[in-house]
């Protein structure tokens, strides 16, 4: 295994470019999820990373070899780059044992232990190895897919969106089988998706690209609570935006005077907060009022949309049973800190640099480094 | 590219010519040979034999996929292999039945039956396809609104069918504006009979030349107006999920005359073409059987049919390739170009070489290279079609997928590329293969001087009148297509050409 870097990677199709100026890097056995929009330029990074293009200008390197840029251009098949296609891509002329071992030396090709031992890793059934690709299910195709990947023991595995063909009961599934195939073969990882969900949920580290450019990358923690701004916000989860008046630390919105978190500049603001932080409490004394418009119930939790005097709206994230009923009136306490963005100006521009929030030098927090499979 | 724009300019070689010469003669020249009686004579011939038989056709192939998909007609897998089943009898074959049972069927009535019988499985197919794909639902829905069971056909149904019979009718057209074998043993005068007698007459005079020119616009403007009937294709809706299987329309009472419909069908498209032939196979036997002879034109046969299977699928490959890798205008117009070239008659494009090979190359001339590049101008589709699809069932993915595994270029080719694409290729070398064993018009015009095909050794021999020496000829013709019928049964949603 070994680290990933790109350092200021542009593309152009044409006269539309794609990506323009992008600052990555993955550690060593470390999974970074590149997460965006579709349209964004996260699947052309992807395939530049692999070589199957090349970039305009701008550098890749791996562990410490220069594979595109600086007048270098390795080509696919020498960098040692496993790729996981959407739809798995399995070759259907070929058997599941024949697809494994496609990327092996002649000699090792024919070693049934070896395929075994690949079907294991990604937690599939050994008597799976002689099925036409076709006689398999989605999710054991993706998991075939990066068995393939990993058997000539890559530096780096790209994946890009292996999982959002897949139903959702059989995506979780497969998410989980694949995290700890990763994790066993202590591979490097680098995951492109669309879904906040699974990027939150499975990577150590966080790039959310937009419009080909990187605009924060940080772990999934301080990217769902500091997001660098109101768009990531609401691209990595629901929020609640309100505007505020910020002095001293403190936000005085319509829902009372909250503590706001970093640097504030002092000020007219927009401050954000998530539908988890808000609870409902009798309506008596001061706490800010509000009354109920509509009540969705999931089972596990319940939505709740608030309308506040001033005529705004908000969303509330409620456990339990106990559900207000719609029209009545209800008290609003928020618990933990408000996010603060400037009030004017679109903080969402493209300009300026990337903004990397969170503990500098994050490694991998949740995923054990694992002794490679050899 | 280069490749495809080769093989484009092969395929459009007869049209060319056709153009060329139509400069060279000049406008007098042109009105003088195409303004006069007999080309109206021949218009009018042509004209009402191919409206007559593609709308018998449409009503024979409509009806019969019709009563196998959605009725409860009793074997309605058997009906539906009997009904493909004509395909195996080449239409010069099934007239040759005919006219030596009836010889009084040398009338338009006599070639509109024969042709239809001939061709409706080309509207069959497709309609049998299509009432296949139909999605229940919009039936249900219909009945739903309070529409009766034929107005539920008529609303419904027959819209969604209209991309298939008008695909399944221009293929009749076409046909039977091409046919040449089964209309002169009819003795029914077209273009393609006036062009040959023209030809046999003056050999490759202006006359036979501007009567191809006419021949070829008739062909054009049925390309064109089918295109523009067909308008923006495709329907919204009917997601991939496995479609319900329909509950078929009770027949109750009318049973009985379906059964008898199609038994009347089949017998006239099956049993009378394989009755003429047993008949005269023994009426013949104890005379004129020569087994050496036979053996030795069916293996001169097969020589060439493997041959130009063999030129057309390799020609195939860089337009299907192009089609769907490198998808642009040009890619297109060169995939089309393919189409084009074989929607022109087999007369003209052996008339067309003829004059080339004479003027151009006389080294040349009635030489097996000439024969052969007939046979892939006259079946190029069947090969593209097929190897198009194959290459669209290997996209570029894998490729890249390959080369991240660290296999090069070469290797990728022989490990990805080339399995994937080969039962595509096999499919269309097949075809290929099966058609131009029962090619009659372009072989007789250009094979070399004492080469003999089964087509060619039962066309002399019936049209001297021996038909016991014809029919071992025919026989096996038709056992040689049976493959091709079964293969076309089997895979209906793909018709003869897109």
């Amino acid at each position: 295994m070994s680290s990933l870097t790109v350092t200021a990677l542009t593309k152009a199709f044409g006269a539309t470019p794609v990506l323009t100026g992008v600052d990555l890097h993955v550690p060593a056995g470390g999974l970074v999820a590149l997460l965006g929009p579709s349209g964004c330029g996260k699947t052309t990074l992807l395939r530049l990373v692999a070589g199957f293009d090349d970039p305009d200008s701008g550098t890749v390197v791996l562990g410490d070899r220069v594979v595109a840029g600086a007048g270098r251009g390795v080509p696919a098949r020498k960098r040692g780059i496993g790729f996981v296609p959407q739809e798995g891509g399995l070759f259907p002329h070929l058997s599941v044992a024949g697809n494994i071992t496609f990327g092996l030396p002649r000699q090792q090709r024919r070693d049934s232990g070896r395929v075994r031992e690949l079907l294991d890793l990604v937690g599939l059934d050994a008597a799976l190895s002689d099925r036409s690709p076709h006689q398999l299910s989605g999710g054991q195709q993706q998991r075939v897919a990066l068995a393939r990947a990993l058997a000539p023991e890559p530096s780096l595995v790209l994946l890009d969106e292996p999982f959002s063909s897949l139903d959702a009961a059989l995506r979780e599934e497969t998410r989980q089988a694949v995290s700890a195939a990763l994790t066993a073969a202590g591979a490097t990882g680098l995951l492109v998706t669309h879904d906040q969900a699974e990027a939150l949920s499975m990577a150590d580290q966080v790039a959310v690209l937009r419009g080909g450019r990187l605009v924060q990358l940080s772990d999934p923690r301080t990217l769902y609570q500091r997001p660098a701004d109101l768009d990531v916000a609401a691209f990595v989860g629901e929020s609640v935006v309100l505007a505020a008046d910020v002095r001293d630390g403190r936000a005085e919105s319509v829902l009372g005077s909250l503590v706001v978190t970093g640097a504030a500049v002092p000020g007219p603001a927009r401050i954000l907060l998530r539908p988890e932080q808000l609870r409902l409490v009798p309506p008596v004394g001061a706490v800010p009022r509000g009354r109920v418009r509509s009540v969705d119930f999931y089972g596990h939790d319940s939505r709740v949309r608030l309308d506040l005097p001033g005529g705004c709206s908000v969303t509330a994230r409620l456990e339990g049973a106990d559900l207000p009923s719609v029209g009545q009136d209800v008290g609003i306490e928020v618990s933990g800190a408000a996010v603060a963005f400037p009030a004017a100006g679109d903080a969402a521009g493209g300009a300026g640099p990337a903004v990397v929030v969170g503990p500098a030098g994050a490694g991998p927090t949740r995923r054990r480094a694992v002794e490679p499979i050899s | 590219m280069a490749l495809a724009v080769c093989v484009a300019a092969l395929a459009l070689l007869p049209l060319g010519y056709i153009a060329g010469y139509t400069v060279e003669v000049g406008w007098s020249g042109v009105r003088e040979l195409v303004l006069r009686p007999r080309v109206a004579e021949l218009l009018w011939n042509t004209g009402r034999l191919v409206l007559g038989t593609v709308a018998v056709c449409a009503v024979l192939g409509v009806g019969a996929a019709w009563l196998v998909e959605r009725s409860t007609v009793p074997g309605r897998r058997a009906w539906h292999v009997l009904l493909v089943a004509p395909l195996a009898v080449p239409a010069f074959v099934n007239s040759f039945a005919w006219i030596s049972l009836l010889p009084g069927l040398d009338t338009y009535a006599g070639a509109l039956l024969v042709v239809s019988l001939s061709y409706f499985p080309f509207v069959y197919l497709p309609a049998v396809a299509a009432f296949r794909g139909l999605d229940p639902a919009l039936e249900e829905t219909a009945r739903g609104l309070g529409l009766s069971g034929w107005a539920v056909f008529v609303r419904v149904q027959l819209p969604q069918l209209r991309v298939a019979l008008l695909g399944g009718s221009l293929l009749v057209a076409l046909h039977v504006l091409a046919e040449f074998g089964a209309l002169q043993m009819l003795r029914y005068p077209t273009f393609t009979t006036a062009i040959y007698d023209q030809y046999r007459a003056t050999f490759n005079g202006p006359a036979a030349t501007m009567l191809a020119g006419v021949l070829v616009l008739l062909c054009l403007f049925l390309l064109v107006g089918e295109l523009r009937l067909r308008g923006a294709r495709g329907y919204a809706g009917s997601g991939r999920g496995a479609v319900r299987p329909v509950r078929p329309t009770a027949l109750r009472r009318l049973t009985v005359p379906a059964l008898a419909a199609l038994a009347v069908l089949v017998a006239a498209a099956l049993l009378v073409p394989l009755g003429g032939m047993a008949y005269w196979l023994l009426a013949g036997a104890s005379s004129s059987l020569d087994a050496a002879e036979l053996a030795a034109t069916t293996a001169s046969t097969l020589a060439l049919a493997a041959a130009a299977a063999l030129v057309t699928t390799a020609m195939a490959l860089p337009t299907g390739w192009l089609a769907v890798r490198a998808r642009s205008r040009v890619a297109t117009l060169l995939e089309r170009a393919t189409y084009v070239g074989s929607a022109v008659p087999g007369i003209v494009v052996a008339l067309a070489l003829v004059t080339l090979s004479i003027r151009a190359t006389p080294w040349l001339y009635q030489t097996v290279p000439v024969l052969v590049a007939a046979y892939a101008i006259l079946f190029l589709p069947r090969a593209v079609v097929p190897v198009r699809a194959a290459v669209e069932q290997s996209p570029p993915l894998y490729d890249d997928v390959a080369a991240s595994l660290g296999s090069s270029g070469a290797d990728r080719l022989r490990r990805v590329t080339l399995p994937l694409l080969a039962p595509g290729m096999g499919a269309g070398a097949a075809l290929v293969f099966l058609a131009v064993v029962t090619e009659l018009t372009a072989t007789l015009l250009l094979a070399p001087t004492g080469t003999t095909t089964l087509a060619t050794a039962f066309w002399s021999a019936s049209s001297a009148f021996e038909y016991g020496a014809a029919a071992p000829y025919a026989v096996v013709m038709v056992l040689l297509s049976v493959p091709a019928t079964v293969l076309l049964s089997r895979d209906t949603r793909r018709g003869l050409t897109p």
